[in-house]
């Protein structure tokens, strides 16, 4: 797959497909090259953190930091591997793993309480205090029956959030 | 480390004693509440369900909305696709179209493009070889000087849009020469401005480019009265905004043609109008322009190419095809502000030219989006996280 070249060869599409567990069509993928490309000025193989933050839709989310950290430098067939948590193919173990991903920002398997915090300093910003957003994250695990230093599993999170209502689906735009 | 910068950096404090001189031509606090409410409009509600009394960790953990927008944002968004230049599809394919494809590229390479050249050049000579002469030389005769110059540069520029085959179909009724009276129009490449003035020597407010074209703007578009702003240098603002109010006042100077949207956009939509040239207390007579890309893309995405290259490809194509509308003249609405004033017109010229409008500021291309709109939707959150809380949480 050229770094310079604007074409996909059709073993290169089965390759990423492959890849992404046949989560994405042929024709999204396809798609979603020449947005890569659209996006890669510079034609690098890979998309730089500015290069995202170009996209003001993307710039004024609160979490694109942490999306960052996770897309940016990305070669084509990860981007796409990484991005098909979101596809309506995905299972709930996909968008669950993508989720977790986020929220464990040291990588460690664990989402403490720290880590759950950080993320709510990200959505609120300044609007709340430290002390409240202890509060909350306290407040939702003693709730669900863990104790407030624990600190939660891949399990758990399924265990949490897999009775429906993610909403985590994107369409990729076909031409 | 490069400097990031945002779009209101200046805004707050920069009030001069004018007030709104300043804030000509970066966006002002008004224009920033306009585009985050438009803005608010698009992306949807990173929503907090309540979903009972108290926060339930399911709630908690679940950013997938946000999470959502953002990949939504990644995977395409309305902003990048105003200056994308859609790749055609290739008809030269198979066996008999592909030596008639080489054949078109010999012929246009080889012998439309040096007779374009040799025009173009006669062109200059000619052009350069009177207007010198009648600037410089003429000192006492004013009127005399400045409608041959106008003349020269209606001339030069016929000899430019010849030099690419312009077919230009003009609609509408001419811009006539009125004091308090200016013209928009949409923006696509620098070659807008040359295909109007083959028609009407404009005087334009353009941004100030380097190399060639900038020696050109210095020295005989100044002529026509063209004002010239420098985007990076604040201090310039309030000069050029002066300079407008001079320009429209006197009767004498030549129709000033503003481009609102700010950057070159790529002719399938329109970005937001900068109000700025809605505040100058005058008639504004829009004018829509519509390329047609059956042989060529006069799309200029100025990061891409300079210039130079964009002319030359245009010279090396069959031809620029393009239909100018020269619309009805309106002015301020009892009760409507300057940026409801610049959206009905940019609704106009959309119209006319079939093209479709995005709620973003052109601006965009080089500044970050305000930090405040991430703002905003923090407090959002945090608001209906703080009512859910409510007095069920020991803050001591």
């Amino acid at each position: 797959m050229g770094n310079t070249s604007s074409m996909l060869t059709q073993y290169d599409i089965e390759d990423v497909e492959n890849h992404c567990s046949q989560r994405f069509t042929q024709r999204e993928i396809v798609s979603l090259y020449q947005r890569f490309c659209a996006l890669d000025r510079s034609g690098k193989g890979y998309i730089s953190g500015d290069e995202f933050m170009s996209v003001p839709e993307f710039a004024v989310n609160p979490l694109s930091q942490r999306l960052l950290g996770i897309l940016e430098g990305l070669n084509f067939k990860e981007f796409v591997a990484v991005l098909s948590a979101f596809s309506p193919l995905a299972t709930i173990n996909d968008k669950l793993d993508f989720i977790f991903r986020v929220y464990d920002i040291r990588n460690n398997g664990k989402v403490s309480s720290e880590d759950m915090i950080r993320v709510l300093r990200d959505l609120s910003g300044d609007f709340l205090t430290d002390k409240q957003r202890q509060a909350v994250v306290t407040q939702a695990l003693e709730e669900s029956g863990y104790s407030k230093d624990y600190s939660l599993t891949p399990e758990d999170f399924l265990k949490v959030l897999s009775n429906g209502g993610l909403k985590m689906d994107v369409e990729v735009p076909i031409d | 480390m490069k400097k990031v910068h945002y779009m209101d950096d200046e805004v707050i404090g920069s009030e001069s004693p004018q007030g709104r001189d300043a804030s000509l031509f970066k966006p002002s606090k008004s224009e920033i509440n306009l585009y985050q409410r438009h803005v608010e409009d698009i992306l949807s509600d990173s929503a907090y369900k309540p979903d009972g009394e108290k926060i339930s960790l399911r709630n908690l953990l679940d950013i997938s909305p946000t999470l959502s927008e953002a990949a939504s944002a990644i995977i395409d968004d309305s902003f990048t696709r105003c200056f994308k230049s859609n790749q055609t599809e290739p008809w030269n394919w198979n066996i008999y179209l592909f030596p008639l494809w080489c054949l078109g590229v010999i012929v246009r390479y080889g012998i439309l493009f040096p007779i374009r050249l040799v025009l173009l050049t006669l062109g200059w000579i000619i052009f350069l070889g009177l207007f010198l002469p009648v600037h410089f030389g003429i000192k006492n005769h004013e009127e005399v000087r400045k409608t041959i110059e106008r003349g020269l540069v209606e001339f030069i520029c016929s000899v430019f849009v010849a030099s690419w085959t312009g077919v230009v179909r003009y609609h509408g009724p001419r811009p006539s020469r009125r004091a308090k009276q200016i013209f928009v129009a949409n923006h696509t490449s620098m070659i807008d401005f040359i295909i109007l003035e083959q028609m009407t020597a404009f005087a334009v407010i353009m941004q100030k480019h380097p190399g060639w074209v900038g020696l050109l703007q210095t020295t005989v578009l100044e002529s026509l009265g063209c004002i010239w702003f420098d985007r990076t240098e604040s201090k310039d603002r309030s000069i050029v905004a002066q300079k407008l109010k001079r320009h429209v006042e006197c009767e004498d100077s030549n129709p000033l043609l503003i481009f609102p949207e700010g950057t070159c956009v790529n002719n399938e939509y329109t970005v937001m109008f900068k109000k700025g040239a809605f505040e100058l207390d005058c008639t504004v007579c829009p004018i829509a322009i519509k390329y047609n890309k059956i042989f060529v893309d006069a799309f200029w995405n100025s990061k891409k190419q300079s210039f130079t290259m964009h002319l030359i490809g245009l010279m090396t194509s069959w031809a620029v095809v393009c239909d100018v509308w020269y619309l009805e003249p309106q002015t301020l609405k009892l009760g409507e502000t300057p940026i409801e004033f610049a959206e009905r017109v940019r609704e106009m010229i959309a119209n006319r030219a079939g093209i479709k409008k995005v709620p973003w500021d052109g601006y965009l291309k080089y500044y970050r989006p305000s930090i405040k709109l991430t703002e905003k939707k923090q407090q959002k959150f945090a608001d209906a996280l703080v009512s859910r809380l409510g007095d069920s949480v020991d803050w001591r």
